[in-house]
């Protein structure tokens, strides 16, 4: 150990130490300096004056749809904007009849604004009428601390596709919490695309920095301008809609509960997306949004659910089509493999009926005549396959197959709050019957499309894409470009594929086509079209049957992929297919001539009648 | 046997002042930046002025602690104490909850606390000892490798934590280095110049830099012509730097995060973007501008109440100073911490042993850095990093842990004639 005063030969580098210090301090006093007494331009608040940040919101991106016409756009109007701390003594009785509201408003107002912030704007009035902007800004100067900001309203060009637009509303406080862009009063994408290209939609807000005096006098802009940024418009949409398709299919499904929806297979760009009853989409927008919102919740229609997206049902027969193909497949039945049916099916305890049809019948008259015994028979020898250990593995399997259609999952597109449907795992069997408590009888309803299965319209759709491309799809959506129509959105150009043979979507394209052709749906074939379909029936515990029917169109090179749910209107044949037919009329043809057919459905009503 | 002292004769009275005088500060601008007319003063211990006298009242006690402890303590537990401090990093990448996009913290209750403050205590033990110890041997690269070590370990742990500000903090160990002679002044020297370089480029066009390297280079090389040897290393320098030059663009754009790079742009390029990144800094200068001379007055802030500057009484405490204080308030703030740091330099400076001085040296090196990132960042001279206002601040870590640091040092300096 030692003294080390006598070996520290650093000793003199605390001179630069302490010169460092000094530095510091004087470097930082030079600038307080400046900023606090050289200055000027923040000077202007000691004398107790205010810096005024007027936003420039840029007007949101326009929707197109897949023909380039414009469908939703925006309007001018006008927030009364207030900023509670800069609010002085005012005439209370004259502010109040130029904004034609009531004291107690007025108060409440205020009250609500302090409570958010006394130093930040909150919206006073909004939306305010352009007569009152005018008369309201001559005498803005008699009123400190409030101020007129410059906003855009939504527009409809048709009061369609309101599900698929989804609407905009003001940013709430958690929103304003959490996310730095929104300042209260903005607007933000709440469902559908304006929800989920909120970023694209948005565009970027401008701002500009005005001094003011207290008697609410612009004295100029802030440092010149220097500091103030322009708004930059949002991006436009093109969606993959066509806007007279859409148009018909509401037409169509006017007094009717159910849904449409319509794929181009060959992109997954979906066509039209129906969902009914609806609604126009200009009730959610602006002052009266509130109470209209309200009403439509309260509405025992449920007009806000979006069925397209969201109603799971049993598929019903059109199931038929995938069991089918699932069984070529495995090899369990051949193109030619035949059974009888005598109209009724018994599987352990459970009986299923038959509609009467000609004989013994294959894997093409099954589909033709949606033979139940047919459909039975073969699921149960699918399950029961030798080459599986379990029932467990075997029914795993037929379920990845299921799956591989889109089924009991979210497709990850676009398109907001779409739900997953159902497929119920092995699992979810064992729970229930225990692991060696159930056989191919016990879930002997899957075969024909009902039991523990649960698909969306937009699910049933994709299923009849992924067969008119003989074995993929593309993942549904509904943005085909994003500012310019020609800059293609590619996010959904890899096709998934289904894991089944070509030649097994060939017999099945030809079951469909005879389906339509001399099959149960032939009340709805078109005239001079090919089309291929299958018809639908779902039983219903809770009243009549949902009518459904899949199709798509021509047979060979389809253009359209369509699916059709109409609740409680019975057979598949009797409504779902001539709605589904008259659509694919209308987008192949341009126009439709079954006049005597199309009026039939246009005066079906199965709302009042309930 | 030593005669039991008296451990108040013996404490820096200075020091001591400036410390009680700057948490008073601190605690009621704290108090300030919260107040609003219709929520005045209770104490109630959900809101920070009043958490903060909690942790106040608790920084004395632990100060107090540390006073009565024998002093032989802190030389013998320094590794102890820097391990535990390494396990409480890594604890709380594990164990810690996330505030701010950094995982850094514990919490209990309505409390949280930040081990990386007490980290930093930990690495100045350890460097202290480590540095002690072989004091009076030649210190070898493998030696300085090892001891730059110690502070990289926890540095590299708090950067996993995402919290780059407190990261860049064990940086300014660099001056304890340079004291103790285990780095040249030219390093320094280097430091400033590639900072400055860093901003420069930033500004004009690296050809014009590069340009202006040269030109100097040429006139020095001039002037030292006749020195052997100076000519190529003076072009080895030139070409070294101009490829630091080179790649600063380069680094900018595919190194730094996003949100870092914004706050650099904010800095060098002036008030574009006040909607985003830009916007604490205006809000700030506008605070701390419109202060004046003599600012608005205790409690009559505009701008740093309420919403208008975020983290009013942590990071950005020195808005609310500058703005009800004004020039007047800030040129005492500023000059305390001067004279604070001189009086710990001086204290440093007649340490008889090593451990001691370099305790000395790094509380000095770390409060530096504070007080100027912080006060920087809230005028406009150096990019928002979040670090507090030592002292001053809203915050109980920061302040038990520079508590610890201080009253540790005043602790060794009281008894710098037992130190050998």
């Amino acid at each position: 150990m030692h003294l080390n005063n006598n070996t520290d030969m650093f000793s003199g580098r605390k001179r630069v130490v302490s010169g460092i210090i000094l530095g510091i301090g004087l470097v930082l006093l030079a600038r307080l300096f400046v900023l606090q007494i050289a200055d000027p331009s923040y000077k202007v608040f000691a004398r107790s004056n205010y810096l005024r940040y007027l936003t420039d919101y840029p007007s949101r991106g326009l929707i197109f749809d897949r023909n380039g016409e414009l469908l939703v756009y925006n309007e001018a109007h006008y927030d009364l904007m207030v900023i509670p701390g800069q609010v002085r003594e005012l005439d209370t009785l004259e502010f109040c009849e130029l904004l034609g509201i009531d004291r107690a408003r007025f108060e409440s107002r205020l009250a609500q604004a302090r409570n958010f912030s006394r130093f930040r704007a909150s919206v006073f009035e909004r939306q305010i009428s352009k007569t009152t902007f005018a008369a309201f800004q001559e005498k803005l100067f008699r009123y400190p601390g409030f101020y007129v900001q410059p906003r855009t309203l939504r527009r409809y060009t048709y009061p369609i596709a309101t599900h698929t637009f989804g609407y905009v509303g003001e940013a709430g406080p958690n929103i304003i919490n959490n996310d730095p862009y929104y300042r209260p009063g903005d607007y933000i994408g709440i469902s559908g695309i304006e929800r989920a290209y909120e970023e694209e939609l948005r565009g970027k807000k401008g701002l500009r920095i005005r001094m003011v005096d207290v008697h609410n006098r612009d004295t100029g802009s802030f440092q010149e301008g220097r500091l103030d940024t322009m708004a930059v418009a949002g991006n436009d949409l093109y969606t993959t809609l066509d806007a007279r398709l859409q148009l018909y299919g509401e037409k169509l499904m006017s007094n009717k509960r159910g849904s449409i929806v319509a794929i181009e297979p060959s992109t997954g760009e979906i066509l039209a997306l129906v969902s009914s009853p609806s609604f126009d989409p200009g009730l959610l927008v602006g002052r009266q949004r509130t109470r209209n919102y309200s009403a439509l919740q309260n509405d025992t229609l449920r007009p806000l659910f979006n069925r397209a997206l969201m109603a799971q049902y049993p598929p019903g027969s059109v199931f038929k089509l995938v069991s089918t193909l699932i069984a070529l497949q495995e090899g369990v039945i051949s193109p030619s493999t035949s059974y009888g049916c005598q109209g009724i099916y018994h599987a352990g305890g459970v009986s299923i009926r038959c509609r009467s049809h000609p004989g013994p019948v294959n894997a093409v008259s099954g589909i033709q005549y949606s033979c139940n015994t047919y459909s039975s028979i073969i699921f149960q020898n699918t399950i029961n396959q030798a080459k599986y250990s379990s029932i467990q593995e075997s029914f795993g399997r037929w379920r990845d197959y299921v799956q591989s259609f889109g089924v009991g999952m979210h497709f990850g597109s676009d398109l907001s709050y779409e739900l997953p449907g159902l497929i119920a795992s092995p699992d979810y069997y064992d729970r229930i019957y225990g692991p060696r408590g159930w056989r191919s009888q016990t879930i002997i309803s899957l075969g024909i499309g009902q039991g523990e299965l649960g698909v969306t319209p937009l699910q049933l759709a994709n299923i009849t894409a992924a067969i008119a491309n003989r074995g993929h799809y593309f993942t549904p959506h509904i943005v085909r470009a994003i500012g310019d129509p020609d800059n293609l959105n590619n996010q959904y150009s890899l096709a998934n594929n289904i894991p089944i043979d070509q030649n097994h979507f060939d017999v099945i394209t030809q079951a469909m086509h005879l389906v339509v052709k001399e099959g149960t749906a032939n009340f709805s074939a078109i005239p001079g079209l090919e089309m291929a379909g299958k018809t639908g029936t779902v039983q219903n515990p809770q009243g009549e049957n949902h009518s459904v029917f899949v199709a798509f169109a021509p047979v060979e090179e389809p253009k359209i992929a369509i699916s059709v749910v109409v609740e409680n209107a019975g057979y598949g044949s009797v409504w779902a297919a001539p709605i589904a037919s008259l659509m694919i009329e209308k987008y192949l043809n341009g126009d439709v001539e079954r006049s005597w057919f199309e009026q039939r459905v246009l005066d079906a009503d199965f709302l009042t009648a309930q | 046997m030593r005669p039991k002292l008296n451990i108040f004769s013996n404490i820096d009275k200075t020091v001591l002042f400036l410390y009680l005088f700057l948490v008073l500060i601190g605690w009621m601008n704290i108090y300030s930046a919260e107040y609003t007319e219709s929520h005045r003063f209770t104490l109630d211990f959900s809101s920070s002025y009043g958490k903060q006298l909690f942790w106040i009242v608790t920084a004395f006690l632990l100060s107090a602690a540390v006073l009565i402890t024998d002093v032989r303590f802190f030389t013998g537990f320094a590794w102890i104490i820097y391990s535990f401090s390494l396990l409480l990093l890594i604890g709380v990448l594990l164990f810690g909850v996330e505030i701010n996009a950094t995982k850094a913290w514990f919490r209990f209750g309505g409390f949280a606390f930040q081990p990386s403050e007490i980290a930093k205590y930990g690495t100045a033990l350890a460097l202290a000892a480590y540095i002690g110890n072989r004091r009076n041997r030649k210190t070898g690269a493998a030696e300085k490798l090892k001891g730059f070590f110690i502070m990289l370990l926890p540095a590299s742990l708090v950067l996993l934590q995402k919290d780059v500000g407190t990261t860049l903090v064990f940086s300014a160990f660099i001056l304890v280095l340079y004291r103790e002679g285990w780095i040249n002044g030219l390093v320094l020297f280097f430091g400033a110049l590639a900072i400055l370089l860093f901003v420069l480029t930033l500004i004009f066009n690296e050809f014009i830099i590069i340009g202006a390297l040269a030109l100097t280079g040429f006139l020095i090389g001039a002037a030292m012509r006749k020195r052997q040897g100076f000519i190529p290393q003076l072009i080895g320098l030139f070409m070294l730097l101009s490829v630091y030059v080179y790649s600063v663009d380069f680094a900018f754009n595919n190194i730094l995060e996003p949100h870092h790079k914004a706050r650099i742009e904010v800095l060098v390029y002036g008030g574009a973007d006040l909607q985003g990144a830009g916007y604490n800094l205006h809000q700030s200068k506008i605070a701390i501008g419109s202060g004046g001379l003599w600012g608005k007055g205790f409690l009559q802030g505009t701008q740093t109440q309420f919403n208008f500057v975020p983290e009013q009484t942590t990071d950005f405490i020195f808005c609310t100073i500058g703005e009800e204080w004004g020039f007047a308030g800030s040129l005492i703030i500023t000059a305390l911490f001067i004279f604070l740091l001189l009086r710990l330099l001086y204290l440093a400076e007649r340490q008889r042993s090593a451990f001691s001085r370099v305790m000395g040296y790094s509380l000095i090196s770390v409060l530096l850095f504070h007080f100027t990132i912080n006060i920087g960042m809230t005028i406009g001279l150096v990019p928002v990093i979040g670090i507090p206002l030592p002292l001053i601040s809203y915050g109980g870590s920061s302040l038990w842990g520079i508590s610890l640091f201080l009253f540790t040092f005043l602790k060794l300096d009281a008894e710098r004639l037992e130190m050998i």
